[in-house]
């Protein structure tokens, strides 16, 4: 037991090390969510008086949980897929020989990935005084727990298909057919419950959605946009992050 | 800790299958390696070599067949097996934006050895293959001959009882290659250790006690180098003359043995000796003869002898260069 530990550990400990030597990676990610808040998300906060509406500072306040959400998206998804690279440059085989399970592998890479995002997510969460939000100790907490489970389970989502997917090629694709609509309609850049009817089906499924209403709700605390209570935001992240990290421990077991 | 039976074969394979997608990479093949010797896989590329060594390492499974492994059953007993194996693999597997000494410590931590022996234990082997100077570096700063040196290093940190060595030797210049080869003479005699060796470089190979010649997923003779040289009959001789099939007959003629077709236009064929049998041969032969060569027989010629095929290393070391070539491009 303390020899798979120490695996999980020894895995988690690579994916940080390496995570704070690539300077540019870490710069670069900061790059997309500040793009996102204060270009596009002022651009848009800006254009609702155009079309007669006010509203437009509230606005950014709204789409601020969800940039962080973003974040920690982003973020854990592709730490979880380097496995991929690994793969590609034969690092995998260091680990997959061995002599430890591939669910201490499995672990330790959800667990890398998830710090790396929550780190990530935590510095955007650290903008807020700057759109005048209050976070108090107690806030930042709450969303750091949050964050945690909305990483694990895109890491595990990350891990599934590292499992399943084995060129870069095919990275790309899944990024836009899987990442990008799981963003979009995962109420981070617009309200879920006024939007057009199949969008709000599809978005009942995206796990993201709970993650970014749970995130909203604790930040924001206004009940006007909050879409479920929070112990089902909860409940459901809880399910799915075990439901996601047990099947890909599975295929990544699975795989020769 | 010895679960070796009496009869000291610390691997065992019998029948061994592998297929992917119906088609036979592994075609039921038996051997087995003795405790503290170096075993060779000889063959061409797309032998069945490095699919055997994954099987035997726990990296894939098998279609059937049974390996065991210091006693241990691979299907069964996946975990002990990798306790007491080292890797080296064919393509480098360090992570190259550590150091030398971080990949070390990540491959003791994996290993579970406890860290103050895993200090000295880094030193140990980074000065065996003379790397202590530049272990604070990152590893991708490293020419292609100093990380297949790491690669060893790292395979002997957690003291395997055998060590694996798929294509070592790979894509390394001729001088580095040497220089991989003195490690490996340097560590059998320093350390009570089994290695487990594939190549395709004939010449390679002649270190090793033992050696499997592999082709087409089946070993077709297993024996020492020297055994398995004098199964050819004696020396090679290489001769490009003026009519090749008159010469042929000739040859049929005084030595009772078929001379066949070599490179450039030449023909060869093998006698008891050479010294001897040369002046006699020019003096005698009916067509005017422009070259003629003899030779010590070498593995490559057993091979040729085997399966009347060169195992052709130009056309490997091509592919390997092409794939090289590819590689880089996706690093950059």
């Amino acid at each position: 037991m303390k020899k798979e530990l120490t695996g999980v550990y020894t895995v988690w400990l690579r994916d940080i090390k390496r995570y704070y030597r690539d300077k540019p990676r870490i710069i670069g990610s900061f790059a997309q969510p500040i793009l996102f808040l204060f270009v596009l998300g002022t651009g848009i906060a800006s254009s609702f008086s155009t079309f007669g509406g006010g509203g437009g500072k509230d606005f950014l306040n709204f789409m601020f949980p969800g940039i962080v959400g973003m974040t920690v998206l982003f973020t854990s998804f592709f730490s979880a897929m380097s496995i991929v690279w690994d793969r590609e440059f034969g690092f995998l085989r260091e680990i997959l020989v061995a002599p430890i399970s591939r669910t201490s592998i499995v672990v330790g890479k959800l667990l890398g990935g998830s710090s790396i995002a929550m780190f990530q997510g935590a510095i955007i969460l650290l903008f807020s005084p700057l759109l005048k939000i209050p976070i108090t100790f107690v806030i930042f907490f709450k969303v750091l727990g949050i964050m945690f489970l909305v990483a694990m389970t895109i890491s595990a989502m990350g891990i599934m298909l590292a499992s399943v997917i084995k060129s870069m090629q095919a990275f790309q694709v899944i990024t836009n057919f899987l990442l990008m609509p799981m963003f979009f309609l995962s109420g981070a850049l617009f309200p879920l419950n006024s939007t057009v009817k199949w969008m709000n089906v599809v978005s009942k499924i995206n796990p993201l959605s709970y993650g970014i209403d749970a995130m909203r709700t604790v930040i924001l605390n206004n009940p006007v946009l909050q879409l479920y209570p929070l112990w089902l935001d909860i409940v459901v992240l809880i399910s799915v992050t075990i439901i996601v990290s047990v099947l890909g421990s599975i295929l990544f077991s699975r795989q020769d | 800790m010895n679960n070796v039976g009496a009869n000291n074969n610390i691997i065992e394979v019998k029948n061994l299958v592998k297929e992917f997608k119906g088609l036979k990479a592994v075609d039921g093949i038996t051997f087995s390696v003795i405790e503290d010797e170096i075993f060779g896989f000889l063959g061409p590329n797309g032998a069945g070599k490095t699919t055997t060594i994954n099987i035997i390492c726990t990296l894939l499974s098998k279609t059937s067949g049974e390996v065991t492994l210091n006693g241990y059953n691979v299907a069964r007993e996946r975990n002990k097996i990798r306790n007491c194996i080292g890797m080296v693999f064919q393509d480098p597997s360090l992570d190259d934006r550590l150091t030398a000494l971080e990949n070390l410590h990540f491959h003791g931590l994996l290993y579970n050895i406890p860290r103050r022996i895993l200090k000295e234990r880094s030193e140990e082997v980074l000065d065996m293959v003379n790397l202590s100077s530049r272990k604070n570096n990152l590893v991708m700063t490293y020419s292609g001959g100093m990380k297949r040196r790491l690669e060893i290093a790292r395979g002997l940190l957690h003291y395997p009882k055998i060590l694996f060595l798929d294509e070592p030797t790979l894509g390394l210049d001729p001088q580095t290659r040497n220089k991989i080869w003195d490690y490996i003479i340097k560590l059998r005699k320093s350390k009570n250790i089994t290695i487990f060796l594939t190549s395709h470089y004939m010449e390679e190979t002649e270190i090793c006690d033992r050696i499997a010649i592999i082709d087409k997923g089946k070993i077709i003779a297993l024996d020492t180098p020297d055994n398995l040289k004098k199964t050819i009959g004696g020396d090679i001789i290489t001769i490009l003359s003026e009519d090749n099939i008159k010469l042929k007959e000739y040859i049929k003629e005084i030595t009772g043995s078929e001379a066949h077709n070599a490179k450039e236009g030449k023909i060869r064929f093998e006698v008891k000796d050479s010294s001897i049998f040369i002046p006699k041969f020019i003096k005698n032969s009916p067509v005017r003869i422009l070259s003629i060569s003899a030779r010590k027989p070498t593995l490559n010629d057993v091979f040729l002898d085997l399966t009347g095929r060169e195992i052709r290393e130009e056309n490997a070391s091509a592919r390997d260069n092409i794939r090289n070539r590819m590689m880089g491009r996706i690093r950059h």
